[in-house]
């Protein structure tokens, strides 16, 4: 009896106990005296846990001005990535966390801009045809390099560092990240010391497609002047290197632990050292998108918080904090939906997606225009990202030049539904058959991702409105983005309708991510699924307009020959583009220099940030 | 006993043997690549994935890459990380310090405060002490660390400002104010953790005393004229701590592997966050690593633990 009394009653407290921190975690600010009542019996019955509290206690008003005096201290800049830098040569890195780090103490010859301009960093200036730097012919461009630069071990900079940098990336056996910025180089000469020409292995209309940008550093060739080819990862002086390279931007690496702090010091070399900010900056990495968050706006413990890549939900109360102000523009890329021209379907075996096998239905291009236009992006924006994107109608948005104006992508449900009747669907009880009385289904895939499987439950609900039946699938990140041939769920393979996820151009120049709608780029299993045009999409006249595309070397044509290949896919509906994502950093209120960027490192201009 | 050890230390080599077989095979076969991040940026083109990819030598099968592993680490070679470029080694022992400080300065409180509690609970058996903490120690057991962890922060950190959110890995000690510093950005990590192994290893001692305080030998103890003070400290608390310790010897292991959770949530960098990072970015050589360290402590422990139920009841003997 008292055993089963007791019980009771502990069932009873148990349950309160539980609701209250619960409540509390969703009340937000008003009921927050409440969890430290919950919390404070865990004190009183465990009677030591009191040790770490008078500690606290008498340390409480400190502790508010310790937590303060980081953020506020002018000298010191403190960024927080949620993803913890692992190596700090960019070009055997493994994220842009790593690019990013490197970024504070390396630099390229010339950085992007927030509006996608060149800014000369290592550079004189920057060629263009006017300046007779870049041959009409694109088959080479001329560096003026900047005069009196030094590394930071007091060694002068010079074009022998452009050469190494190039021989170091291009070598196949460095495996560097980068690699393919440097194999377009057939050879770069040292027109004097300060004057470096780079002959292309073919003319190019991209006269920047190396040393440019966060793929562009340049590495000091005392350094790792061993460390071509394998030795790049094997030999101890040159693992060393990669942890600690020499650069020639304002500050030095002082102390770095990979996977979790950089910390780095003023540069007494730096050729306008007197200018440089702050004594330290540290890139403290891990934890999570939320926290750091609420480490820059709400405690103020950090000045800079990077790629806040969480749901409109969770960001509005953390940017409530006031001390902060997000930073968002460019594009992170688009969120889009691919369509699979060809058939998923299991029963087909080996020949499951390849390009032989059309799409039962989504070749039809009324039934793909009334998909694209029964999806709401306006909910989909309003009620899941917020400040973080916009709703959108070009697969090709960056640079900003090239952002299509002709096109138009408003919800039209009863146009949707017309489009449907008109392809050979007729409606009945709601949902939709083919000829053979087959109902429409389709299954839907993407990456394990809050925001994205509320996109998905918007985007259902959507096409059961049309008469579509979606079944929804979600694939861990790491599986679905990792291209590994043993697996089927992969993007590659696609063996779904339709899948969603984010991709946009790499540089300003858009050839690479176009040509991903090339008959002759399409995923099979003859090229293990890398062709990089999963959607299956192949269309003669597409590929005639890039073909010309290609050829043109006028920037003024190429612009236009651009927006009319981003029309051409969008008319023809060849994939739906959903979103332009713009996830925001937030900076500390009075810091003054950080900007978005969409083909650079977010610190491209550390050297000028100040408070 | 002697003769139980190397038997013992004997027996251990086949099992880490099988066990880095098993934890090679399951991580070649999981899934992952650790350029998975590039996968779609036009920048980095396939062919160069699996340049890099042959470069780490992953286009071998799994046994090739075993057979290369396991010889290299008998010659204490432990390979270089696929995300740092580095030895594995350096980068274990860098976060050794860390994740002994906060995970085991936790497992330190915890054992303080959960003996006490278990046995003032066992002795006073439903009274209003034991009702409070058997309900708080079901709570801190069924509460998961990012619940506590998130809440904690929502509260001290967010609210009232009391401790930092961020911990600093870079702060050394070496006035009173860093110190102090130190101690506040401790505070958090650990609370959270003392609830947590408080909880279990409470109910652990009060259970093993409530199977002791029926038994003959006290009632003979308190017969002999004993007061209550020398009976529960002098026989009961030392015969039922037995069994608990035992549990927690072989619970050290476990604060090497780190606190996965918490130690990602305050940033703080152990091993734990190591370990789940590296998962994360197919770093195959530190998980590797890591695991095997893992098993091989959990190896030794199970032995120290065998060894010292030995030493504390004479009743056991190894022969």
């Amino acid at each position: 009896m008292q055993i089963a009394s007791s019980w009771k009653r502990s069932a009873a407290l148990l349950a309160a106990a539980l609701l209250l921190p619960l409540l509390v975690a969703c009340g937000g600010a008003a009921p927050a005296a409440e969890p430290t009542k919950a919390a404070e019996p865990t004190a009183a019955a465990a009677e030591p846990t009191k040790a770490p509290e008078p500690t606290a206690a008498p340390a409480e008003p400190t502790a508010t001005a310790e937590a303060a005096a980081p953020a506020s201290d002018p000298k010191s800049l403190k960024i927080l990535y949620w993803q913890a830098p692992t190596v700090l040569n960019p070009h055997v890195s493994s994220g842009t966390k790593d690019f990013d780090a490197a970024t504070v103490i390396l630099e390229p010859l010339a950085h992007y801009n927030e509006k996608d301009e060149l800014v000369a960093y290592l550079a004189e200036e920057i060629p263009t045809i006017e300046n007779g730097g870049v041959a009409k012919d694109g088959t080479s461009v001329t560096w003026k390099l900047k005069k009196g630069v030094k590394w930071s071990d007091g060694t002068d900079f010079t074009a022998d560092d452009v050469i190494f940098t190039w021989k170091y990336a291009s070598d196949p056996k460095t495996a560097a990240t980068t690699s393919s910025n440097y194999t377009i180089i057939k050879d770069i000469t040292a027109v004097d010391a300060n004057t470096v020409k780079i002959t292309w292995a073919a003319p190019t209309p991209n006269p920047y497609g190396s040393f440019v940008s966060f793929s562009g550093m340049i590495l000091q060739k005392k350094q790792f002047e061993n460390c071509i080819g394998e030795k790049a990862l094997t030999d101890a002086a040159c693992q060393a290197a990669n942890l600690n390279p020499i650069g020639t931007n304002a500050y030095m690496l002082k102390e770095f632990k990979p996977g979790d702090t950089v910390t780095y010091v003023k540069s007494p070399t730096y050729r306008n050292a007197d200018k440089t900010a702050f004594d330290t900056v540290e890139i403290k990495g891990g934890g999570d998108a939320t926290t750091a968050g609420n480490a820059v706006c709400q405690t103020a413990e950090a000045d800079y918080a990077w790629n806040l890549q969480v749901p409109k939900a969770a960001l509005e109360p953390i940017l409530a904090g006031g001390k902060c102000q997000p930073i968002a523009g460019g594009s992170f890329g688009v969120e889009r939906i691919v369509i699979n021209f060809s058939n998923p379907d299991a029963a087909l075996g080996k020949k499951r997606s390849e390009p032989s096998q059309p799409h039962p239905f989504l070749t039809n291009p009324k039934v793909r225009q009334a998909i694209n236009m029964a999806i709401d992006r306006k909910a989909i924006v309003e009620n899941l990202y917020g400040p973080t994107g916009v709703a959108d109608c070009n697969i090709l948005v960056v640079p900003e030049s090239v952002n299509s104006k002709n096109t138009t992508c408003e919800r039209d449900i009863e146009g949707a539904k017309k489009l449907m009747d008109e392809a050979g669907f007729p409606e009945k009880d709601g949902a939709r058959a083919d000829k053979d009385g087959k109902p429409l289904a389709l299954y839907f895939q993407t990456s394990i991702n809050t925001l994205r499987q509320g996109e998905q439950a918007i985007i259902k609900s959507n096409l059961k409105e049309l008469g579509i039946a979606v079944s929804l699938k979600a694939v861990d990140a790491g599986v679905f983005f990792s291209g590994d041939v043993g697996i089927d769920d992969t993007l590659n393979k696609m063996y779904v309708d339709m899948q969603m996820y984010t991709n946009g151009p790499d540089g300003t120049d858009s050839a690479a991510y176009l040509e991903g709608w090339t008959c002759a780029k399409m995923n099979s299993a003859e090229n293990k699924w890398n062709g990089g045009n999963d959607g299956r999409y192949c269309n003669k006249d597409y590929d005639a307009l890039f073909a010309k595309y290609k050829a043109e070397f006028d920037t003024a044509k190429r612009t236009a020959l651009a927006i009319e290949l981003n029309d051409f896919l969008i008319k023809d509906n060849a994939v739906i583009p959903l979103v332009n994502r713009r996830t925001p950093n937030a900076i500390i209120n009075g810091l003054v220099g950080p900007t978005y960027n969409t083909f650079d490192s977010g610190l491209w201009n550390i050297d000028s940030w100040h408070k | 006993m002697t003769q139980y050890i190397i038997r013992k230390i004997l027996v251990a080599f086949p099992t880490l043997l099988i066990i880095s077989v098993l934890i090679f095979a399951v991580l070649a076969l999981a899934p992952g690549d650790p350029l998975a991040q590039f996968a779609l940026n036009p920048a980095i083109p396939a062919s160069t994935r699996n340049r890099i990819r042959e470069q780490f030598g992953l286009d071998k099968p799994w046994y090739v890459r075993y057979y290369k592993w396991s010889t290299s680490m008998v010659q204490g070679e432990w390979g270089y990380s696929f995300s740092s470029k580095s030895p594995v080694i350096n980068i274990v022992m860098q976060r050794i310090p860390q994740t002994l400080q906060v995970v085991g300065i936790s497992y330190l409180i915890a054992i303080l405060i959960a003996i006490p509690i278990g046995v003032i609970s066992a002795v006073k058996q439903y009274t209003f002490f034991d009702q409070i903490a058997t309900f708080l120690s079901f709570i801190g057991g069924s509460l998961p660390s990012f619940f506590t962890g998130l809440s904690f922060m929502l509260i001290f950190a967010i609210h009232f400002h009391w401790f930092p959110i961020v911990y600093s890995t870079t702060l050394k000690i070496t006035d009173f104010v860093t110190l102090k510093q130190a101690i506040n950005q401790m505070v958090l990590p650990v609370l959270v953790l003392v609830v947590q192994q408080t909880a279990s290893l409470t109910r652990f001692m009060r259970s093993s005393m409530l199977d002791n305080l029926p038994l003959d030998y006290v009632r003979t103890a308190r017969a002999k004229g004993l007061n209550d003070w020398t009976v529960i400290t002098r026989h009961v608390v030392v015969n039922s701590i037995i069994p608990v310790i035992t549990l927690v010897a072989l619970g050290i292991p476990g604060i090497f592997a780190g606190a996965i959770i918490t130690e990602n949530l305050f940033r703080v960098n152990g091993l734990g966050q190591l370990l789940v990072t590296s998962i994360q970015n197919s770093d195959t050589p530190v998980v590797m690593a890591l695991s095997f360290i893992f098993s091989i402590l959990v190896v030794i422990f199970n032995m120290i633990a065998d060894i010292m139920y030995g030493i504390f009841d004479p009743r056991v003997k190894y022969n």
